[in-house]
């Protein structure tokens, strides 16, 4: 069953098993003992699982001095809750909303290899969270880039593991996301939905935080000549529904995605034969095969700018073509400016 | 004055519940049922004609009984009930045409209710995550059950606009599913093993069936022009709802679906057509909004609890039941335990 893939088995600080290393067990066995197992049943083995218990969770503490002020989870008592969501996933027993957002499957399974990325790889620095607001709904809009859309993956997790009110994303994906197989039930149960106006509307009126791309495929598959330039933005949709809805536009500018995956070449021919958009040759795809889907380590920053309102506006503006192109043209050049501003206090690609 | 309703596709579950129900209706001096075969089931101080909507004599039928609300139940979901694939079309398309050609020459005829569905909205990628009704198909439905649904809604529409003193009322239901109620998705969720599309997971609705008549006897007793979806709140996976059944699924590729459609349907154990296929792909999700706002309906049920009722209705035997998952966990948690005591 696909929900065997939650088990992360490796451990935050120490790379080893448990059971190998006598130190972080010797720690686990203390958390256990300083805090009784809650059920009686499995009190006098609450050591053990703990000890077990370190394979299958990273963030075990392992430095419970008595007195410490914040007491530590026990350990059997996240494994019983680990099993309690298997057991949840098992009998379907958990909630979607209508667009088919899991949550609790966003949180605790798919986003989990993300994080590593996110916190290790590209060791990711956020600005501007302020920004975003706690509540109600809000449009970001961003730059793409970097061949595989990693950045609208990154660009949730920046804002559900460090905006304060840890709020879920909700992107809005390209229409093939939504063609393909198991990329589009992914993408659904992620909380991602298929880019149109009904949908955004429908997410930014019910008070959703909604993240989207205009430059598209534009965007993803430049060549990496052309990285910081900005594409066309679309043709302005996403302003149109802004207005429509009353809600703030967020710019925000990304940077650092576009070395993940420098595109050096575009193969006609295999995006045509593989009904692909594009298809991408980088410095290690396609010729080291899988290897070439690891990202460049580069340092990534992503800026979420100031509010533009829109609330202020006639709701019957949006017919107005002039305007939505106008204020398509701001969101795009305070990006772009921010781009700028951003390289040049980059000091290198990685760091 | 007096008021003379007549339900169509009453030998059907659906119909005959309907019957009854407006029988006991205040305000409804009389039902005519009428179908072609009697109905099995008791439908209440309903009379029953025995009566092809497919011909003529349907009209006799409304002018003889001065009929002022006509109820058109009598589109078919599943070609086995109705005889196959061919009969099935011949009942939904040529009998509504012929009941609305024969209600367009009556003028005691001032109210029309129909009963759709939402496959009219068809199912595909490029689909909003929630149709309301002013939105158009971005895949129409080319085969089955969706497409005559779609050719029933435009005959009616044109009746509509012959006979514009006639107050009509479409209701677009989602998928039916109840304790009783015979339709494609309670077949298919009787599978022992469900067949699904590999790689997608529909997002599906429900209208649990006392819903569905309570909202079809709102339509008739009150004046509500114009489509409504009527549909439970919330939305369930289709691997979810399999998961809540207890049945085991087998993920088949797109590409092989439709071999396995055409052998479950020769087993005769569920209808799984190329259309049936589609939706179980890609699901359909409809905006309630305007039948709250304007339809004035509540359901009693979420989408959530109809299937609990299914399934509780049916007495579905979880191939995975809960209990033995939870008997499970326990195991498990201990086993880790003792793992672990073996380590130290």
């Amino acid at each position: 069953m696909a929900d065997a893939r939650v088990i992360p088995i490796k451990g935050t600080q120490r790379k080893s098993k448990a059971g190998k290393k006598p130190a972080p067990k010797a720690g686990a066995k203390k958390t256990a003992a300083k805090n009784p197992a809650p059920k009686a049943s499995r009190g006098s083995s609450g050591a053990a699982a703990a000890a077990t218990a370190e394979e299958l969770f990273e963030e075990v503490e392992h430095n419970p001095l008595p007195g410490t002020e914040a007491a530590p989870i026990p350990v059997s008592e996240k494994v019983a809750e680990f099993l309690a969501f298997l057991r949840r996933r098992v009998t379907g027993e958990y909630e979607i909303d209508e667009f088919g957002f899991d949550r609790e499957l966003t949180d605790k399974v798919l986003s989990v290899p993300f994080r590593q990325l996110y916190k290790r790889w590209f060791r990711i620095e956020t600005r501007g969270l302020e920004n975003v607001p706690d509540e109600g709904g809000a449009l970001i809009v961003c730059n793409h880039s970097g061949t595989i859309a990693l950045d609208g993956i990154m660009t949730a997790l920046a804002i559900s593991d460090h905006h304060p009110a840890e709020r879920s994303l909700r992107l809005l994906g390209a229409d093939v996301v939504f063609q393909s197989p198991i990329l589009s039930e992914l993408a659904r149960k992620s909380g991602a939905t298929l880019a149109c106006a009904p949908d955004a509307e429908r997410l930014l009126k019910s008070g959703e935080l909604v993240g989207v791309w205009p430059e598209g495929f534009k965007g993803v598959g430049k060549p990496y000549s052309e990285r910081y330039k900005l594409q066309r933005f679309g043709r302005g949709g996403f302003v149109a529904s802004a207005i429509k809805t009353g809600t703030p536009i967020i710019p925000c500018a990304i940077v650092g995605a576009e070395e993940t995956y420098p595109i050096l070449g575009n193969s006609k021919m295999m995006a045509r034969l593989l009904g692909l958009p594009y298809f991408p040759i980088t410095p290690t795809f396609p010729h080291f095969g899988p290897l070439g889907l690891i990202p460049m380590p580069s340092k990534w920053i992503i800026e979420f700018g100031e509010p533009i309102y829109t609330d202020n506006l006639d709701d019957s503006i949006d017919d107005d073509p002039m305007l939505v192109f106008n204020l398509t043209d701001q969101v795009r050049e305070t990006i772009q400016h921010t781009l700028y501003k951003l390289l040049v206090q980059r000091r290198s690609i990685f760091m | 004055m007096s008021r003379v309703v007549l339900v169509t596709g009453v030998s059907r579950y659906l119909g005959g519940r309907m019957a009854r129900l407006l029988t006991e209706a205040p305000g409804i001096d009389r039902v005519v049922g009428v179908d072609v075969v009697p109905p099995k089931l008791d439908i209440g101080g309903a009379e029953f004609v025995r009566a092809d909507i497919r011909n003529p004599i349907i009209s006799k039928v409304i002018n003889a009984a001065e009929v002022d609300t006509v109820v058109h139940m009598g589109v078919i979901a599943t070609p086995i009930q109705a005889g196959g694939r061919m009969s099935m079309k011949e009942i939904n398309v040529i009998g509504t045409m012929q009941l609305l050609a024969a209600c367009q020459k009556a003028p005691s005829v001032n109210k029309l209710v129909v009963k759709s569905s939402t496959s009219v909205y068809g199912a595909g990628p490029r689909d909003p995550a929630m149709f309301t009704e002013a939105m158009e198909p971005r895949h129409s439905p080319t085969s089955g059950w969706a497409k005559d649904s779609v050719d029933v809604e435009s005959y009616v529409r044109g009746f509509a606009r012959r006979r514009p003193d006639v107050a009509v009322t479409t209701l677009r239901f989602a998928n039916f599913l109840g304790p009783v109620v015979e339709t494609p998705m309670s077949s298919y969720f009787e599978l022992p093993v469900i067949p699904t599309i590999l790689g997608h997971d529909a997002r599906l609705q429900f209208v649990h069936e006392d819903d569905g008549l309570a909202a079809l006897q709102r339509a008739v007793q009150g004046d509500h022009r114009g489509i409504y979806n009527v549909a439970g709140d919330g939305i369930l996976f289709l691997s979810q709802a399999a998961r809540r059944a207890g049945r085991p699924m087998v993920h088949v590729p797109r590409f092989g679906a439709g071999t396995v459609g055409a052998i479950v349907r020769r087993l005769g154990l569920a209808d799984f057509s190329a259309e049936q296929v589609r939706f179980l792909a890609y699901g359909r999700g409809v905006d309630t909004s305007r039948m709250r706002s304007e339809f004035g309906f509540e359901p009693q049920f979420t989408t959530e609890q109809t299937f609990e009722s299914f399934i509780e209705g049916r007495e579905l035997t979880k191939l995975v039941s809960p209990d033995l998952v939870e008997a499970t966990e326990e195991r498990l948690a201990s086993a880790l335990s003792v793992n672990g005591a073996n380590n130290g």
